[in-house]
């Protein structure tokens, strides 16, 4: 028994490999103009194409997903509860304020300083969160992602008022509506910090499984409770805040894949944080290209596709039980 | 040796612990009992350092719990607290491996791995090794964060309840089990306990809390009179006994 569960672990991760590298192709070769893999050996302006936009798309939305992914996974963690993720619980909308904020002060501030704005209010939002959920009843599991919902429903409903008076309202829609036609080679880079947190929160896997097994025993086992706490908000800030600032809010990632993942491979973040990465950016790069197929030659934003994509599968999540292995 | 000096904690003006002093030696198992609310899972969180103390002091081999760097105290004492969800899809062997993470940080070497076999075989849950911990039984899940605990390999093991949802069967195994590391690698029990026969068979100290209060501290034998009993629990109970041992008959 344990044999078949094993070689279906295996089959399960080998297939999300195998999605992952068809995606990619496919992002490559799909698109308005034209691009086949016969013009990328021969035709140099079509190469053009392959470096300004057609690679940096297909990392932006790759990237995109997984550190996304990994953030709902370690905010799942830090709040104990699995139905939270940034999205929900006001960390993009609070980041969606700080660039406000800085475009209507400082509109000549450069992207990275109006990121690290952006993170500082993300970090300051899901803070005023976590300091609200940690109170909620430990007994009623439901009211945290319900309290983040009306908490993040609050601070988009701030945005949009101040986008509304100022008439930044055109801007507002480009931060929630998360996007990747406008990646192009130049526009994108800071894309990469994600990856770094991404890598940092690897490299505190076990620090921040041991943060999920609670407080008491956080603290019986000699960790630093409130410092691993504050460095997992600091690194989901940031993914949050990058994100927005560069493709938008997308829904549903940071939710959905780690419970998928979870039901398969468990919670030791050590092992899962590769492959909530992978299926993250599997899960991203596959409704990006849907979007961009589904009324070719326009475009669909992949916050849309995801926002219908991401539903079905957490209704699935919703009503198919753990399997009991 | 656990040192607690003249410890008060109230909450919200209520007291919950007045002014306990008691000394706790190295090796051999101490039970604390008493009814709810008596202030004995909180004397142990204390101990602990999961909450602040208020007055008094606590040292665990002269290291103040309050001051010392938490790291530190976790090679020393390891606790298990009562009703502890975990609510990680953890398999057996990954929770019980974590109880290894004060002495490698996330890193661990062979020894590590040794000590989580060696936790797993001495719970006997070798079988239900590789199950999620969210697929277990009460009991089987209970088993498996005792040997967490005990995997620590801490001087001090402080136990709240930790018999809680185990059968029959599994309680006395694990009295057994901590008689044996008791005895033979000298380490330190302090357990709540609720079933004061266990404590009679294997303790070799009770100490009897009632309201924030020690109300009686010694062997066994000495704790368990009808006068100690009725003063902390509030009624009479019979006791027999049983080859030296007093068997309390506090059902009738």
């Amino acid at each position: 028994m344990t044999d078949i569960r094993t070689s279906g672990k295996w089959m399960t991760k080998l297939a999300a490999c195998a999605a992952f590298v068809m995606l990619v192709i496919l992002s490559i070769f799909i698109g308005a103009g034209e691009f086949s893999p016969w013009q990328a050996i021969h035709d140099p302006a079509a190469l053009q194409l392959f470096f300004a936009s057609r690679l940096p798309r297909t990392v932006a939305a790759a990237l995109t997903g997984a550190a996304l992914s990994i953030a709902g996974l370690i905010m799942q963690a830090l709040v104990r509860n699995r139905f939270v993720e940034p999205s929900t619980a006001g960390t993009a909308q609070s980041a969606a304020l700080g660039i406000l904020i800085m475009t209507l002060v400082f509109p000549a501030a450069s992207l990275a300083m109006k990121t690290l704005f952006a993170s500082i209010l993300a970090l300051l939002g899901t803070s005023i969160f976590m300091m609200t959920a940690h109170r909620l009843p430990p007994a009623q599991p439901y009211l945290v992602p319900l309290f983040g919902l009306v908490y993040g429903g609050v601070i988009g409903a701030v945005v949009t008022f101040v986008g509304w008076q100022t008439e930044l309202l055109q801007f507002i829609d480009i931060w929630t509506n998360g996007e990747f036609s406008g990646v192009v080679r130049g526009r994108y880079e800071l894309l990469w910090g994600t990856a770094l947190m991404a890598a940092i929160a690897w490299w505190v896997a076990d620090r921040l499984t041991v943060l999920s097994l609670g407080r008491d025993v956080s603290i019986g086992l000699g960790l630093s409770y409130q410092r691993t706490l504050q460095l997992g908000l600091v690194i989901v800030s940031a993914i949050s805040a990058l994100t927005v600032v560069i493709v938008g809010i997308i829904p549903f990632v940071g939710l959905v894949v780690p419970n998928l993942v979870s039901r398969i491979l468990g919670d030791n973040l050590r092992g899962t944080i590769p492959w909530v990465g992978l299926s993250g950016a599997t899960l991203v790069l596959g409704c990006d290209v849907l979007g961009r197929l589904l009324r070719y030659p326009y475009e669909i934003p992949v916050a849309t596709v995801m926002g219908v994509v991401g539903a079905i599968l957490f209704l699935r999540l919703m009503f198919t039980r753990a399997t009991h292995a | 040796m656990i040192q607690i000096e003249n410890v008060s904690l109230s909450y919200r003006e209520v007291p919950i612990l007045s002014d306990i002093t008691l000394s706790l030696g190295k090796g051999g198992i101490t039970a604390l009992v008493g009814p709810n609310g008596a202030g004995k899972s909180t004397l142990l969180s204390l101990i602990a350092r999961l909450q602040p103390l208020q007055t008094g002091r606590i040292l665990v081999d002269s290291l103040p719990v309050n001051s010392t760097a938490s790291r530190i105290l976790a090679r020393r004492l390891a606790i298990l607290r009562q009703g502890g969800a975990i609510a990680s899809r953890l398999t057996v062997r990954q929770l019980v491996g974590f109880g290894r993470f004060p002495h490698h940080q996330g890193r661990p070497c062979a020894g590590d791995i040794a000590a989580v076999e060696a936790a797993l075989e001495q719970f006997e849950l070798q079988a239900l090794a590789e199950r999620f911990i969210d697929t277990l039984s009460g009991g089987q899940r209970q088993r498996a964060m005792v040997a967490m605990t005990f995997c620590q390999g801490t001087d001090y093991l402080l136990l709240d309840e930790p018999l809680n949802n185990l059968d029959m069967f599994h309680a006395r195994q694990l009295m057994r089990s901590l008689r044996t590391i008791a005895d033979e690698r000298q380490r330190t029990a302090i357990i709540v306990l609720h079933d004061i026969n266990q404590a009679a068979t294997y303790a070799d100290r009770i100490v009897a809390m009632r309201d924030g209060r020690v109300i009686a501290d010694g062997t066994p034998a000495t704790v368990l009179t009808e006068d100690n009993l009725e003063a902390v629990f509030g009624y009479r109970m019979q006791i027999r006994q049983i080859d030296g041992t007093p068997l309390v008959l506090q059902h009738l």
